[in-house]
């Protein structure tokens, strides 16, 4: 990419010089990635001010556990959602089998579902006292637990479910784009070369859209850090669970950000780890050729095998959960609480769009900028700054607002200083003190999936665009963003989707007397009372469906060449 | 130059807008109790008052909030559940010291601040909930008992780090000692029939199906249980089960409470006050219990009839500022027994 920057420069006659650097690129790149990173360092900030040491205590009695169980957590859902986001969008865009085109789409849908209503879902219908169970008693006579075993869904192994449930789609979603984007002559010589269609899969599909399915993958596992929800109600010790125990109960904010910044270096560590694996890969297409995909008709047997495959992750992470929600909601039937909820479901729908559209602008600019100018330290310091995602929801809204409350007081005291006039909280307490946050805290999804299909382009387009005379920008908008488009959607889609859920942000930055579907959620489901909460978790599901269907219409068309 | 007087102009203009609606009768509260359960109350006030109540409903990262918008906070009042939170921002240094007869008359000493810094507003008890067929009354009649030998494999709770947990452990603390604390922990720990899970209610549920025998919840789960129309078969867990208030013939039961307290820097303070007072009055009180089954906390108020149907019973009267302190000893306690495990 250096020599296409070289090009670039001495194609506009810019000779390299000191102040190469300050352009709008560089310096708006630094900018956003200067306002991403604030609260970040404020969270580290906050784990130097002084508080109790927590250390000795936790290492003699539950650090082992909370690192036990968090990598227990993590490594079954990947597991999960790597086996089935993979397995479904590979055969899914390279086979034909009943119910392929349903499933396209439909894959997609348990990403709508928050991971804490699931859970909520799941707990009714299995515990003990749940349908299932009862049934079972009553067919076999058993009177007591003693009498006969059942999984704990309250368990380890049932929030790794719930999560895998609604997180492949982020696996499905990534590694499908990049399937599609795929040219088909690769796997074409890999079977003249004498490999079947298996190891085809693992030798040439597979680590071509190795970088791809890593960030579904990384959005997944930060995604897992980070939940609260489900393993606070499962009660199993992760991490995160930790992290609040001590910043609540134990009144300890610095311990608890002490806590935070570890994991925010074990995320560290596992990015670096990845990337230090791949280092001297390059994933850039080599061939424009792009035929139609083959389409593989699946015998009987396997074509079953794929229905069956492809249908129950949508049945057990949607369809289920979503009946369920469905007929607590008719059950439950309120007119004043309807119209309650479809005010909030403005409120949320609002605030998601705005911040979606943000977050993809942001991102691509800084994708870009990182692009133009392959400076190290811009490298790290936008990398750091989409790291919001691997901070737990609360400690990061902590950090938002020790940022926010900062600026706000400095600008106050200044005021009062230089004009004698007090201008008391600007952003603090204000939707754009939300939408800062959600931006802060999912850079990390628009960012990567642009970095990622960028990565793809060959320099060798840039290149040619700048030698025929446009600049920067105009390289972007008509050779990037057209080829780039379907990433760019999916992290639209990705990103309000999120935002529709996003909770512990929404609830500690937000305005007086102000709402959303997740915090009205919030305040019911927070007393286990699923039924009143069951509209609006609805509400969150219906809204979520929308982008899903635009997003599989526009993944369908983003294999190039094909319109 | 310029653009620092524009900017100073515009700035100048957004502070009289703020100025001119910080003018209108209102008061700023930040809540951890869910906007279900109180916005009846702060409606009637509105109504009675002709006082604006706006709300964020906050229920980890309020303190967070106070501390950051500092000075400039636009927030007046706090209410939440629990001690500890209350005690939490008075350690913080966050709340005021307010004095009200009325509230002094209402709220019995030992469940406000001796300098007014926070105000009790209901109470409920941590009782037990035994089933009736299983358990006999003496099996059960103190804390203490839950963690004995009798009781293996008996008992159900939900998270031993949820707050009412940790402040019935420290109460135990305050009581006999961190020692026994830890004892007593290690005991109930060992009775657990199931991995802790679940809030009060679901401990209830699982005592009706069988998977234990008795459990520990606040009281008013059962006032919502016995009354709830919308999940009838609630009804029969609760008819599935009889209380126990514990330790009746020693310390008394543990009884924590639900409070607010006027914060530094409150530029609405006479409201806030005005606020906390008709929680305490007789209209508020009434909703509390209606809405959610809590012990009202003037003594002399009239009982819900379900919560009059459980009885007098004697209450610890260990001071709550202690049981707050011993929070993170308990906190610590849990960690060390591996409650949750």
């Amino acid at each position: 990419m250096n020599e296409a920057v070289a090009t670039a420069n001495m194609a506009q006659g810019v000779a390299k010089n000191r102040w190469a650097w300050l352009n709008v690129w560089t310096v708006g790149t630094v900018l956003i990635a200067l306002m991403a990173v604030a609260p970040i360092c404020a969270v580290i900030y906050l784990s130097l001010t002084p508080g109790d040491d927590i250390w000795s205590h936790l290492v003699e009695t539950v650090l082992t556990d909370y690192i036990s169980n968090t990598l227990l957590l993590m490594i079954f859902v990947a597991l999960g959602t790597l086996s089935i986001g993979v397995g479904s969008a590979w055969v899914v865009s390279m086979c034909r089998f009943p119910g392929k085109k349903i499933f396209e789409w439909a894959l997609l849908l348990p990403m709508a579902m928050p991971a804490y209503v699931i859970a909520y879902v799941y707990t009714d219908i299995l515990e003990y006292a749940g349908p299932i169970q009862t049934m079972l008693r009553d067919i076999f006579g058993w009177e007591t637990k003693r009498e006969y075993w059942f999984p704990e869904i309250r368990s380890l192994g049932g929030a790794a479910s719930m999560m895998t449930l609604v997180l492949y789609p982020y696996v499905y979603l990534l590694s499908r784009a990049a399937f599609l984007e795929q040219s088909v002559c690769v796997l074409e010589a890999s079977r003249v070369l004498g490999r079947g269609p298996w190891r085809s899969f693992f030798s040439v599909a597979l680590p071509l859209a190795r970088p791809a399915i890593v960030i579904g993958l990384s959005l997944v596992m930060m995604e897992t850090l980070n939940d609260f929800g489900t393993v606070d109600f499962f009660a199993v010790n992760t991490f995160t669970l930790g992290i609040y125990d001590v910043w609540l109960n134990m009144n300890n904010i610095a311990g608890a950000a002490q806590l935070s910044c570890m994991l925010l270096f074990f995320v560290m560590f596992l990015i670096a780890a990845e990337r230090f694996g791949r280092r001297k890969q390059k994933f850039h297409h080599t061939t424009s050729k792009y035929k139609a995909l083959p389409g593989y008709e699946l015998p009987f047997k396997f074509a079953l095998l794929a229905t069956i495959g492809c249908a129950l992750p949508i049945v057990l992470g949607f369809v289920l959960p979503a009946g369920v929600l469905f007929y607590y909601a008719i059950i439950h039937y309120d007119p004043y609480a309807t119209s309650e909820v479809l005010g909030h479901a403005g409120n949320s729908a609002l605030l998601s769009v705005v911040a979606a559209v943000l977050a993809i602008a942001i991102g691509t600019f800084m994708a870009y900028g990182v692009r133009l100018r392959k400076e190290k330290t811009l490298k790290f310091m936008v990398r750091f700054a989409s790291l919001g995602y691997a901070v737990p929801g609360s400690v990061l809204a902590v950090g938002v607002l020790v940022t926010l409350g900062g600026l706000d007081n400095g600008i106050d005291a200044y005021m009062r200083e230089n004009w004698g006039i007090s201008t008391g909280l600007i952003f603090s307490g204000t939707i754009a003190a939300v939408t800062y946050g959600y931006l802060v805290r999912f850079l990390a999804l628009s960012f990567g999936s642009v970095e990622a299909s960028l990565g793809k382009v060959t320099p060798n387009m840039d290149g040619a665009a700048r030698s025929l005379g446009h600049g920067a920008f105009a390289t972007l908008r008509k050779i990037h963003v057209p080829i780039i488009r379907g990433s760019m959607l999916t992290a639209v889609m990705m990103v309000f989707v999120d935002c529709m859920k996003e909770l512990p942000i929404t609830v500690i930055l937000r305005p007086f007397n102000f709402h959303t579907l997740a915090t009205y959620v919030h305040q019911y489901a927070s007393d286990e009372q699923l039924g009143e909460a069951s509209l609006a978790a609805l509400a969150i599901v219906g809204f979520g469906i929308f982008p899903v269907i635009v997003l599989s219409i526009a993944i369908n068309k983003s294999r190039p060449g094909h319109h | 130059m310029s653009f620092k007087k524009i900017t100073g102009m515009a700035l100048g203009a957004f502070c009289v807008t703020m100025a001119a609606s910080a003018q209108a009768e209102e008061v700023n509260l930040y809540s951890s109790r869910q906007p279900f359960l109180i916005n009846p109350l702060l409606e009637a006030f509105t109504e009675e008052t002709g006082v604006k109540v706006n709300m964020v409903y906050i229920k980890k990262g309020m303190l967070e909030r106070i501390k950051a918008e500092g000075e400039n906070s636009p927030a007046d009042l706090i209410l939440t559940s629990d001690i500890g939170k209350l005690d939490n921002h008075v350690q913080a240094g966050l709340l005021k010291a307010t004095s009200s007869d009325v509230l002094k008359e209402k709220i019995p000493s030992q469940y406000r601040h001796p300098d007014g810094l926070w105000y009790g507003l209901t109470t409920r008890a941590r009782i037990i909930y035994a089933h009736n067929k299983r358990v006999k009354p003496e099996e059960v009649q103190t804390y203490e008992d839950l963690a004995k030998p009798h009781m293996e494999g008996r008992v159900c709770t939900r998270s031993g780090k949820h707050e009412y947990n940790v402040s019935l452990l420290a109460s135990i603390v305050a009581a006999k000692g961190e020692e026994y604390a830890l004892e007593w922990a290690k005991g109930l720990k060992k009775n657990l029939a199931r991995k802790p899970q679940g809030n009060d209610r679901a401990q209830v549920k699982a005592v009706y199906q069988g998977e234990c025998d008795v459990s520990l919840g606040n009281t008013y789960y059962m006032g919502k249980m016995v009354t709830n129309e919308k999940n009838p078969e609630q009804k029969d867990w609760a008819a599935s089960v009889f209380l126990v208030f514990p330790n009746q013939a020693d310390r008394g039961t543990h009884v924590n409470i639900s409070g607010g307290g006027v914060l530094k820097g409150a530029m609405n303070e006479a409201n806030a006050i005005k606020l906390l007072e008709f929680l305490t009055g007789p209209k508020a009180q009434a909703l509390y219990a209606e809405g959610n089954f809590e012990y009202p906390i003037d003594e002399n108020a009239k009982l819900h009839p379900v919560v009059a149907s459980w009885g007098k019973f004697k209450a610890d009267e260990m001071d709550l500022t202690k049981i707050a302190e011993y929070r993170k000893i308990a906190t610590r306690i849990m960690d060390k027994v591996r409650y949750n495990n």
